[in-house]
């Protein structure tokens, strides 16, 4: 499951766009992530050789692509894109970086999604910049069936490229909690309502820990299967600094389960973890960078 | 730079506690894993030996999280010595360590002193383990670790006993969290000690101002980091001038000049940490950068550097 060739590539920026207000899109030169990035798994970059910040960043993957060559004879241009919300220092350097800069990007790491197909009807959910997994999988998804994506956010600037879902084909419902998009409510709302009609499905999310905690709970009380893509605060991505345990399944003081969200995930089987001993507010991170 | 320094290379090697290694660069305890994490980014022979995790009796859970915290030139931790325990180690851990050609140094620490003697006894009849590391220092458990290590007659007779269970050569992991460095180094080195290292995590606390709460769950972490190095170099030039077994140097070392610094100040090794982390092939660019250094310099054995300070 980690078989993907990890290396830690010096490179540079393509592009970076202020998607909404404080998101930023940025696109970065990546030869061979078409290749060996999947759903789900994510990168840590550094920014600057700096002492502050000292530690690299994670960030999921958005998507990955192939740009024809700048001229001709040249190979074609593999890039991966990330999208992110500045939170913090390390964003605000990134926010800054134009076409060119100089970056460091480390991965593709982690365990990505597993998708469970089996006729099953397949729903994706996302909570504001949570949304970054959940395309690269929604690209895999259509190519064999039909995909519904319940994308939540406090209010309409924290619901990003919902057009770009619905570009792939996938049915999508937005919830704000201050209904300046979609639904007025929580995106467990809408959610609810569509396992309710009781066709058999899929469920794959990310965002905020309250949020994943109450889509476990929906899944749990109809066993319907789910994988969350979890955001921790890291200092190593590689399993060696220990920073970005969960609680696994059958843990406790004395026989310790802890799992290392950068190498047993950063997605899990919902059944996996002990959501009941999570630290619920401790492991949540925004945007998966300060 | 004379013309023989271009044909040949310049020796690396030093010796440590009776140990041959190829290059006095090894991985800081906590901060690599078992190895096997780092086993994809380059070949881990290259190295001058290897540090494990602090290994236990018994597995160890650790703390909660959250577990770091970035600080200005370092980070705090309080990860609370989570392991897989000596079984689990020899098992699953120890295949990949024992077919390296380079030294494997097992750290380890125990919840009480009996249990020091125990961890000990076990990890000696392990061939695949060329040496011990004792930790004596870890700020972030409420039991064992500093708790021996703030104590001049507590570490003596932990290090005693541990002596006494194992058969191979011991290196004693100090605190910095002490008044006299030089103290804790001599009480240790006359109970048996075959080299110190210094030094472990600085005690430190960092708070989110917005929430009022600490940035880390055990409220407390051990602080490293380019931010503690003048620290780690000022006590391991006391350490090293108190006693005459060899000091293997740590505190954040992030470049080849870093290393540098430690061995003039009188370590014979040193130990990278918080730089794997960022880069997990930190460790090679520093050992290719102290040969470029030699070369650059006119050094022929980089053991001349080592406690060559000029006061």
């Amino acid at each position: 499951m980690n078989e993907q060739t990890v290396k830690n590539l010096k490179t540079v920026v393509l592009s970076n766009q202020e998607v909404s207000p404080g998101y930023f899109r940025m696109r970065i030169l990546a030869p061979g992530y078409p290749g060996s990035a999947k759903p789900g798994h994510f990168v840590m970059l550094r920014v600057q050789r700096s002492l502050h910040p000292l530690l690299r960043r994670p960030f999921g993957i958005f998507q990955t692509g192939t740009l024809p060559p700048d001229c001709e004879g040249q190979p074609p241009k593999e890039y991966l894109e990330i999208l992110y919300k500045v939170v913090g220092r390390g964003t605000n350097l990134l926010k800054d970086l134009h076409q060119g800069d100089r970056i460091e990007v480390l991965g593709p790491l982690g365990r990505g999604f597993s998708p469970l197909l089996e006729g099953r009807e397949q729903i994706l959910v996302g909570g504001g910049i949570g949304l970054v997994p959940l395309y690269m999988l929604a690209r895999e998804l259509v190519k064999t069936t039909k995909v519904r994506l319940y994308m939540g956010g406090r209010s309409r600037e924290d619901i990003l490229c919902v057009t770009e879902f619905e570009r792939l084909g996938v049915e999508t419902y937005v919830s704000t909690d201050d209904g300046s998009l979609g639904e007025q409510g929580f995106v467990t709302q809408a959610l609810e309502r569509r396992l309710d009609l009781g066709s058999e499905a899929s469920l794959y999310a990310c965002g905020p820990m309250p949020m994943l905690d109450a889509v476990q709970k929906i899944c749990a009380q109809r066993c319907v299967p789910l994988q969350v893509s979890l955001e921790a605060l890291m200092a190593c991505g590689v399993g060696a600094c220990l920073g970005c345990v969960v609680k696994g399944i059958g843990h406790s003081e004395e026989t310790p389960r802890y799992l290392c969200s950068c190498k047993a995930g950063p997605v899990f089987d919902a059944r996996e973890l002990a959501w009941q001993k999570m630290d619920k507010e401790n492991d949540y991170c925004e945007g998966c960078a300060s | 730079m004379s013309a023989k320094n271009n044909e040949t290379s310049p020796n690396l090697g030093v010796e440590v506690a009776g140990l041959r290694l190829k290059n006095p660069v090894m991985p800081a305890s906590g901060t690599f894993g078992y190895g096997a994490e780092y086993a994809p980014f380059f070949d881990l022979n290259r190295l001058g030996a290897i540090v494990t995790k602090g290994l236990s009796l018994k597995p160890k859970a650790g703390n909660p999280t959250p577990r770091i915290a970035e600080t200005e030139g370092g980070m705090l931790n309080a990860i609370g010595l989570q392991n897989v325990g000596v079984d689990a180690f020899v098992a699953e851990k120890l295949p990949l360590l024992g077919s390296l050609s380079t030294p494997v140094i097992a750290n380890f620490f125990g919840n009480s002193l009996e249990e020091y003697g125990e961890v000990a006894a076990r990890l000696s009849d392990i061939p695949e383990i060329a040496a011990c590391e004792l930790n004596i220092s870890c700020p972030n458990v409420k039991k064992g670790g500093i708790v021996f290590g703030t104590d001049p007659k507590a570490a003596a007779e932990v290090v005693s006993l541990v002596r006494s269970k194992l058969s191979k050569p011991l290196i004693v992991k100090l605190t910095p969290n002490v008044t006299d460095i030089a103290l804790m180094a001599r009480a240790v080195e006359e109970a048996g000690a075959d080299a110190l290292c210094c030094i472990n995590t600085l005690t430190g606390m960092a708070i989110d101002i917005r929430s009022r709460k600490p940035r880390l769950a055990n409220v407390t972490g051990g602080l490293s980091g380019p931010a503690i190095r003048p620290v780690a170099v000022r006590m391991v030039y006391q350490a090293s001038s108190a006693v005459n077994i060899p000091v293997i140097g740590v505190g954040g070392i992030m470049t080849a000049e870093d290393v540098v610094e430690f061995l003039i100040a009188g370590a014979t090794a040193v130990q990278v940490g918080t730089a794997n982390f960022i880069d997990p092939c930190a460790m090679i660019e520093i050992i290719e950068g102290l040969e470029s250094f030699c070369r650059a310099e006119g050094i022929d054995d980089i053991r001349e550097l080592i406690g060559s300070l000029r006061i």
